[in-house]
């Protein structure tokens, strides 16, 4: 389609306003290299940024192959086979994707720092100087995000495996392998796009991540970004930060655009129950033990503990000042569920228009934003706007009565632009697959069973939408729930979420006044859970 | 105006662009007939489809329905007040409605009572009244498509469309279904065109049958007459089988071959004395041991009832023939073999 024409066409008009709100804060953070900042550059690069490399380096390392570890091991054992409980324990590993990784964080330390129950427990029980590693490590913080991040590569891996995998293996096993080189030879392979697919969500929310490496005082990007701006007050070394974040994040988005280029749909084979095969004996047992473990560690735990905590401090926390949190993260999460819903549908609607060239681009690069940490996405729409409330403001200032700044004091505009971009892709995604269920010749038919453009919208259009409409809302209401530093940095000055309340707590240690608002996320990251199992047992 | 008639396309075009999809293409169709579109894909054919129906803009020429005009390059009227009804290729049955919903989707301008009456008479002509319950995801590939052609049928169009509505079903399903939605329109007096690139699917549904060719029908005709009288070689090639040998005019109209001399009417131009291409059929040449005329047996093809061998001849020509299948002979035999033509086509020299 040409450029002409394409400005001509709303729907196209859309997906170029949402694929520039996704452009405008990387192009600014990519800018600040024009005006570097001499002396606070200088202090950065000297003591910073060696070390943010090399813990950036461990984190996705170390993350990458614990997720992968667990990740593939569970999928497998629960797509192939069958042992006690594999049901039930098949659909609750995914429970951890309701913890944040954040409160997880903070649950973990406090259960197994020095000064924590197990620790003064062995203490009791073996004396003073019982050994225990270190928990705020490198290895902590790996081992925490490895379990709060699993479930994604379970999930990948587990749809794979269950789709190809007896099959492969059985394959394998009739040309002379044994079930366990049949695993690496043929199955590890043929699942090895969509493991890979789970990988890179894995490494970008690692490489997002905020508030988990701000309870371990581990120093990435993203807190370097945080401190710099709020500590050192200087934006433009906060952008040159964010700006290296994000060439490490493009290089990652690049290895997942070739890795779902090999992503081929098979027949989505409707996987039979009864095909699987049935451990027996010490390895049954086994499997369950382990399953049961990961999960006790990664969910159930965490969970009891919180709710412990939030029992403890309930009757100091539980008041007017909740509310007040509760009251503005609903609301922002309210705003901004609706505002990327009718966004994602607007995208879809033009996808679906225009199946090839630029709107088709467009539509990709609006959907990107869930690679952009909310650090970079922070700092480059408050640059931007606030270069346009100097810029523009200043010119309109004769005809309207508003002061340069306005738009920035008390606006809550740049943190709903910031959770618009980066959870478009969780909105877009249901909105459409809805719409795939609807090709171009349900349009035709209407119109030849007498109908009008309006009435089939109506009939047609609303109904089959509405799911996944609805499913995208849901989602992008807990996502942003959830969110923590595009709230942290750039919410006007009263606007704590229960995130940030999170956050403060968190920072002075104090666990159990964190505990009271977690359960809250909690119970909320369980709805897009159940969504999401609901789902997969229709596909079954 | 010929009450007769219900379709008209005077001398219609269309293009992309530089490209001509339909070009002049003219065409009448009466009340009640099935025409068929039969052509390879791109040949235009489910372009025409999509004129008629109102999706697509002429370029040039003229639709008439009912000798009313619907669509000229300056006008067209919509989609919806064209009483057509379509039944897609992908059958395209709306998946949040039931088979009777969808039945009845149509019927919008009809009484709740008699919409229900409407909808589940046409899915008792299509056999689907135990299914009205139930959702297109829970039907097989041959129910659907019977949904489709209810769907279309319930608000009873003057005209029903019909985009390769078989191609999607194995070749068993595909042979049984058509002659059961023949059934189907005939006893519900419909017109109906069909579009496809399967013969046989063209042959089993319709009346009468357009071979498309690069925008244009080269020969609208019964099944019968494609086959056996096709107007050129496309036509010749396209339909059945066969091989073209080459002749040499002897007499007016007697032309001489390999296979020896044969009456001929000759195409225009065509003078004594110039060489001409014989189209022969697989069934033009029968089986008979008695025959002088002798072929060695190139390559055969067990169908069944039948086996069609690729002979040889003498002069090293290859023709094709039909024989019955207890008629089994070895690679390299040779057989007796003799023409039965009752009327001969001759193709000039390209």
């Amino acid at each position: 389609m040409g450029v002409s024409r394409m400005l001509r066409d709303p729907w196209s008009l859309a997906a170029l306003f949402f694929a520039t709100l996704v452009l405008v804060p990387v192009l600014v953070v990519m800018s600040s290299f024009l005006h570097p900042v001499q002396e606070v550059w200088q202090h950065l690069f000297e003591h910073v940024l060696v070390d943010l490399l090399w813990n950036t380096l461990w984190l996705v390392l170390g993350v990458g192959s614990g997720t992968l570890l667990l990740g593939v091991s569970l999928g497998w054992l629960t797509a192939v086979y069958d042992f006690p409980g594999r049901r039930i324990l098949s659909w609750a590993l995914l429970l951890p994707m309701a913890i944040p990784a954040y409160v997880f964080a903070f649950v973990f330390i406090g259960l197994f720092d020095f000064t924590g129950p197990v620790q003064g427990c062995l203490r009791e029980v073996f004396g003073s100087s019982t050994w225990f590693p270190r928990i705020r490590s490198t290895g902590g913080v790996i081992l925490v995000m490895s379990l709060a991040l699993y479930p994604y590569v379970y999930l990948l891996a587990r749809n794979a495996f269950a789709t190809q995998g007896k099959r492969a293996l059985e394959a394998a096993q009739s040309l002379g392998h044994s079930r366990f080189s049949g695993f690496f030879s043929v199955a590890l392979p043929m699942a090895r796009p969509w493991i890979a697919g789970g990988l890179m969500l894995v490494l970008m929310e690692t490489l997002a991540d905020f508030g988990t490496v701000s309870v371990f005082n581990y120093d990435t990007f993203t807190t370097a970004i945080y401190k710099t701006w709020f500590g050192m007050f200087s934006l433009d070394a906060a952008s040159q930060l964010a700006s290296l974040l994000v060439i490490i994040v493009f290089a990652l988005l690049v290895l997942e655009q070739l890795s779902r280029s090999r992503m081929r749909y098979t027949q989505a084979g409707r996987h039979q129950e009864n095909n699987r095969i049935a451990l027996a004996g010490w390895a049954a047992w086994g499997a369950s033990l382990y399953a049961l473990l990961v999960l006790a560690i990664a969910f159930v735990m965490p969970l009891i503990q919180l709710v412990l905590w939030a029992y403890g401090v309930f009757g100091q926390d539980f008041d007017s000042r909740y509310f007040g949190f509760l009251h503005h993260t609903l609301l922002l999460a309210g705003i901004a569920a609706v505002l990327t819903a009718v966004g994602a549908l607007l995208l879809a609607y033009a996808a679906r228009r225009n199946p090839q060239g630029m709107t088709r681009h467009l539509v990709r690069v609006a959907t990107i934003g869930y690679a952009l940490p909310g650090t970079v996405l922070a700092v480059g729409i408050f640059v931007a706007v606030a270069w346009l409330d100097r810029n523009l403001l200043q010119l309109l200032q004769p005809l309207v009565a508003i002061e340069a700044g306005m738009l920035l004091q008390g606006s809550v505009v740049i943190m709903l632009v910031g959770y618009v971009v980066r959870f478009m892709a969780v909105g877009y995604n249901p909105v459409d697959s809805a719409m795939q269920r609807m090709p171009p010749s349900l349009d035709d038919v209407s119109r030849t069973l007498g109908v009008s453009q309006l009435t089939m919208l109506r009939r047609v259009h609303a109904p089959i939408l509405r799911g996944g409409i609805v499913t995208a809302a849901i989602l992008v209401f807990v996502d942003v729930m959830k969110e923590m530093p595009i709230t942290l940095m750039t919410r006007p000055f009263g606007w704590d979420t229960l995130a940030v309340r999170i956050f403060e707590m968190t920072s002075e240690g104090e666990w159990e006044r964190a505990a009271l608002p977690a359960v809250t996320l909690v119970l909320a990251g369980l709805v897009p859970i159940i969504f999401l199992s609901r789902h997969g047992n229709q596909n079954e | 105006m010929n009450n007769k008639v219900l379709l008209e396309l005077n001398n219609i075009s269309q293009a992309y662009g530089d490209l001509r999809v339909v070009n002049h293409l003219t065409l009448r169709l009466d009340r009640g007939q099935i025409g068929c579109l039969l052509g390879p894909s791109g040949c235009g054919k489910t372009t025409v489809l999509r004129l008629i129906a109102g999706f697509e803009r002429l370029t040039a020429g003229e639709i008439k329905l009912n000798g009313v005009e619907v669509a000229t390059p300056a006008f067209s009227l919509p989609t919806e007040k064209r009483r057509i009804g379509m039944v897609f290729q992908d059958y395209a049955l709306f998946p949040h409605l039931n088979v009777f919903e969808n039945t009845a989707f149509g019927l919008h301008q009809l009484a709740k009572a008699e919409r229900a009456q409407r909808a589940m008479e046409m899915l008792e002509v299509v056999g689907l009244a135990d299914a009205a319950k139930k959702y297109p995801h829970e039907l097989s590939g041959g129910q659907q498509q019977r949904v489709a052609v209810a769907r279309a049928l319930a608000p009873s169009p003057d005209l029903l469309l019909l985009d390769e509505p078989f191609s999607n079903l194995d070749s068993d399903l595909r042979e049984r279904l058509s002659q059961e939605i023949r059934e189907v329109l005939k006893s519900q007096n419909a017109t109906a065109i069909l579009v496809t690139h399967d013969q046989h699917e063209a042959f089993a549904m319709a009346d009468e049958i357009g071979v498309m060719h690069e925008g244009v029908i080269q020969q609208w005709d019964t099944a019968y007459n494609l086959y056996h009288q096709p107007n050129s070689r496309f036509v010749a090639d396209f339909v059945g089988k066969g091989v073209l040998i080459d002749g040499k005019v002897t007499e007016p109209s007697r032309v001489m071959t390999d296979l020896g001399g044969m009456a001929c009417d000759l195409p225009s131009g065509v003078k004594v004395g110039e060489a001409v291409d014989i189209l022969l059929r697989p069934d033009d040449i029968i089986h008979d041991d008695a025959s002088e005329l002798q072929a060695a047996v190139v390559h055969k093809a067990f169908q069944g009832a039948d086996i069609l061998y690729t002979l040889k001849l003498d002069t090293g020509r290859q023709v094709l023939s039909l024989v019955p299948s207890h008629h089994n002979h070895k690679l390299g035999e040779k057989i007796g073999i003799r023409l039965e033509i009752d009327h001969v086509i001759a193709f000039g020299k390209p």
